[in-house]
């Protein structure tokens, strides 16, 4: 599962050799993130948000957990109680601070490292299965933050509750019920709020689960690396300890000032008003609007105005809404299949001229998607969102594919050793920690 | 297969996708949608500036004499209909009210309570552990009372309202009449009786009517002039502080966060700079024997 050159674990403190003959958790800690892990010598700054994303998840889980000693979850006092930790527990304006902009900052986090995986072809093989777990922990995490969303009671999250459950309402046949089933009503009450809890206290010791397998499908052929060429040598790769601690450790730096700066002086910024007024079921607001996160699906969803009908008739096939909801869900499904529909040899973006230009139009592409859903349902931004949703679907399932059969890659380094120092001549770094002179 | 299947996929989203533009685009040239007159005169809050604005906002202190000037406009204006359910008289220590004077001012409300001897409800002097009194009943008796609105409650409305304060400043100097452009453009355009023309709403028409109606109608004990602009800045800075009674502490909190991480990141830098001092060197010169190969 390693590296033959890795470093083996060898305690040396009494107490640590016979923890390691007990239990090897120390062990299993130097072997995945510590000295025992060889990792590419050259990984940039772009592969810092694997970590910055667990850090997120450890950080959502303390604070949520100390949150929900607070929180009341019962449709009448959940606004109130809210408002109590604002308000009356130490600190508790702080803890829900940090757990509502923690929020944003796991996806700010999420998408760069996903779009990371994009543009460095992450998901090819051997990593096929690192890329189909981390697309699951993607769903996972949008769930747990929609459901995370409806806990305060406030306008947005009862009629955001409203809404997403209703998408569920377009299925054919089975829609009606499933939504009722789901919410346990004929409209997000007590009984929607209270699973809503109970699953959001759930899920993310499921994305937890799922990290550890994440993590565990990742050490079997190592990290990727921005030449996307694979290690060779002793010489290719670095210690991750003390090397990427040292690095994630700046990186978690500069992560934390930008999220303090919102924490503590944007808290509301990146919410909506309306969450601000107690959930009524007969008052609807003038724009339902989801978090930013999901703006760009909530766009390719409002995209679909038309129905699909039999060609010169009445007859509908699939009406509007069903095809919109189709299509959201898709646009995040087909990333499953991502490493089959690209097939170029050569992973690394560096290397693709003709799909490092489509790679930035697709990341142009998003941020009008997501620009286009935060706004209201209205012209022109519906006929933007129209044209992008046709991009994004032809960019995966049309563009790439072509682009792989097509595309001539410029020639690759011959290894990771020569792409660092321009020549690739044995040298053994992390063994021999004083240079040699 | 994959791909292929994938192929027809996307074909298919991004021609109905398109084929939906068309039709909007069509939609939108032969039948462009008809301006309301709300949104064409409907206003952006007008420009306030208070001492918990921006990032630096009362992080040394609120400016406790507003704040207690904006209380007594509450007290005496808009708790005859407004509610402020998440304050408690003791929290109003934090605007620089003694306790003796906190006392005081709950005494000076009556809230629900129980008679100590038959057990019946009655209504009580308020204790500074109790939170201010609902104005009316329940919604059925605000509505009653209010042209079929529910005045909101405002402890938390300039949070809750785009604009903030901001909002809550212009709406209730906001109060004009109709103005001639908008009759012109828009002729059936009208305020119903009961209601009230406001550009600063979303609507335009407004179910409360002007709270402040002329200067001096509370008499600041600090000597302010209380002009209608006056009293309702200090309204609205004092919704800002119900809203959020922890801004100053947070602006403080955060200006000692942001100092201990931006000394603790230059530290991690420097550690990333040494640990990786070494990288880009060369530790062996022996050629390697594939490279040889090659």
């Amino acid at each position: 599962m390693s590296f033959p050159w890795a470093r083996h674990y060898e305690p040396k403190a009494p107490f640590m050799r016979w923890m390691d003959e007990k239990l090897p958790l120390p062990r299993l800690i130097f072997n995945a993130v510590g000295a025992g892990y060889p990792v590419p010598r050259n990984l940039n700054y772009w592969w810092n948000f694997g970590v910055l994303a667990g850090f997120c998840l450890g950080l959502q889980i303390v604070t949520g957990v100390i949150l929900a000693m607070h929180y009341a979850p019962n449709a009448t006092v959940a606004f109130d109680s809210t408002e109590h930790i604002m308000r009356d527990v130490n600190w508790g304006w702080l803890l829900r601070y940090a757990h509502s902009n923690g929020a944003s900052a796991f996806f700010v986090v999420l998408y760069i490292h996903i779009f990371r995986g994009f543009f460095y072809g992450s998901y090819k093989p051997p990593r096929e299965m690192v890329w189909l777990l981390g697309v699951t922990i993607f769903l996972l995490a949008m769930a747990t933050a929609f459901m995370g969303y409806v806990l305060p009671w406030g306008q947005m999250s009862f009629w955001g509750a409203k809404v997403i459950t209703g998408l569920f309402s377009a299925i054919p046949f089975v829609g009606e019920p499933l939504q009722i089933w789901l919410l346990g009503g004929y409209a997000p009450d007590n009984a929607a709020l209270n699973r809503f809890f109970s699953l959001h206290f759930l899920l993310p010791f499921v994305i937890a689960g799922f990290v550890i397998l994440h993590i565990w499908a990742l050490h079997i052929p190592g990290s990727s690396n921005p030449t996307g060429v694979e290690v060779k040598d002793e010489s290719d790769t670095v210690p991750f300890h003390p090397y990427y601690t040292a690095k994630d450790g700046f990186g978690l730096g500069v992560f934390l000032i930008v999220y303090c700066l919102f924490v503590f002086f944007l808290p509301n910024y990146l919410g909506h008003a309306d969450n601000y007024i107690p959930a009524n079921p007969i008052a609807t607001p003038a724009e339902i609007v989801p978090e930013w996160y999901f703006w760009p699906y909530y766009a390719i969803l409002r995209s679909f105005t038309v129905a699909l009908h039999v060609p010169f008739t009445n007859v509908t096939i699939i009406d509007a809404k069903l095809l919109g909801v189709t299509a959201m869900f898709s646009s995040i499904l087909l990333w499953f299949f991502l490493p089959w529909l690209d097939r170029s040899p050569v992973r690394s973006g560096h290397y693709r001229p003709v799909f490092r230009k489509y790679f930035w139009l697709l990341v142009i592409d998003l941020l009008v998607l997501g620009y286009c859903g935060g706004k209201p349902a209205e012209e022109p931004f519906v006929m933007i969102a129209q044209i992008a949703s046709a991009y994004y679907f032809l960019h995966f399932l049309v563009i790439l594919p072509l682009v792989s059969a097509f595309e001539r890659p410029e020639p690759l380094p011959f290894s990771i050793t020569e792409a660092v120092l321009g020549s690739d001549k044995k040298a053994v770094l992390g063994e021999n920690t004083s240079p040699a002179t | 297969m994959v791909r292929i299947i994938g192929f027809f996929v996307g074909l298919f989203f991004a021609v109905m996708a398109l084929w939906a533009f068309g039709t909007g685009l069509y939609n939108q040239i032969t039948s462009p949608p008809e301006k309301t007159a709300a949104s064409v005169f409907h206003r952006q809050p007008r420009e306030l500036r208070l001492s918990s604005d921006g990032w630096l906002g009362d992080w040394r202190g609120q400016d406790n004499e507003q704040l207690q000037r904006g209380f007594q406009v509450y007290k005496e204006v808009c708790s005859a209909c407004h509610s402020l359910n998440h304050v408690a008289f003791r929290d109003l220590t934090e605007i620089g009210y003694s306790q003796a004077e906190v006392k005081a001012i709950a005494a000076g409300f009556m809230v629900p309570g129980v008679d100590p001897t038959t057990g019946e409800a009655n209504l009580r002097p308020g204790t500074p552990t109790d939170y201010f009194p609902k104005p009316f009943a329940n919604d059925i008796a605000a509505r009653a009372a209010n042209h079929n609105a529910i005045p909101p409650d405002l402890s938390l409305i300039t949070k809750a309202r785009d604009g903030g304060a901001a909002y809550v400043y212009s709406l209730i100097t906001g109060f004009q009449p109709i103005p001639p452009e908008l009759k012109k453009q828009f002729p059936d355009f009208d305020t119903p009786p009961g209601l009230y023309f406001n550009p600063y709403f979303a609507n335009l028409n407004l179910a409360m009517p002007p709270p402040l109606r002329s200067n001096g109608q509370v008499e600041y004990k600090d000597g302010t002039n209380p002009t209608v602009d006056q009293m309702a800045k200090d309204v609205a800075a004092f919704l800002v502080w119900t809203a959020e009674p922890s801004l100053g502490k947070r602006h403080q909190t955060g200006f000692v966060v942001l100092g201990f991480l931006l000394f603790a990141t230059v530290l991690a830098y420097l550690a990333k700079k040494q640990v990786w001092a070494e990288n880009k060197q060369e530790f062996a010169v022996e050629e390697s024997p594939r490279r040889k190969a090659a």
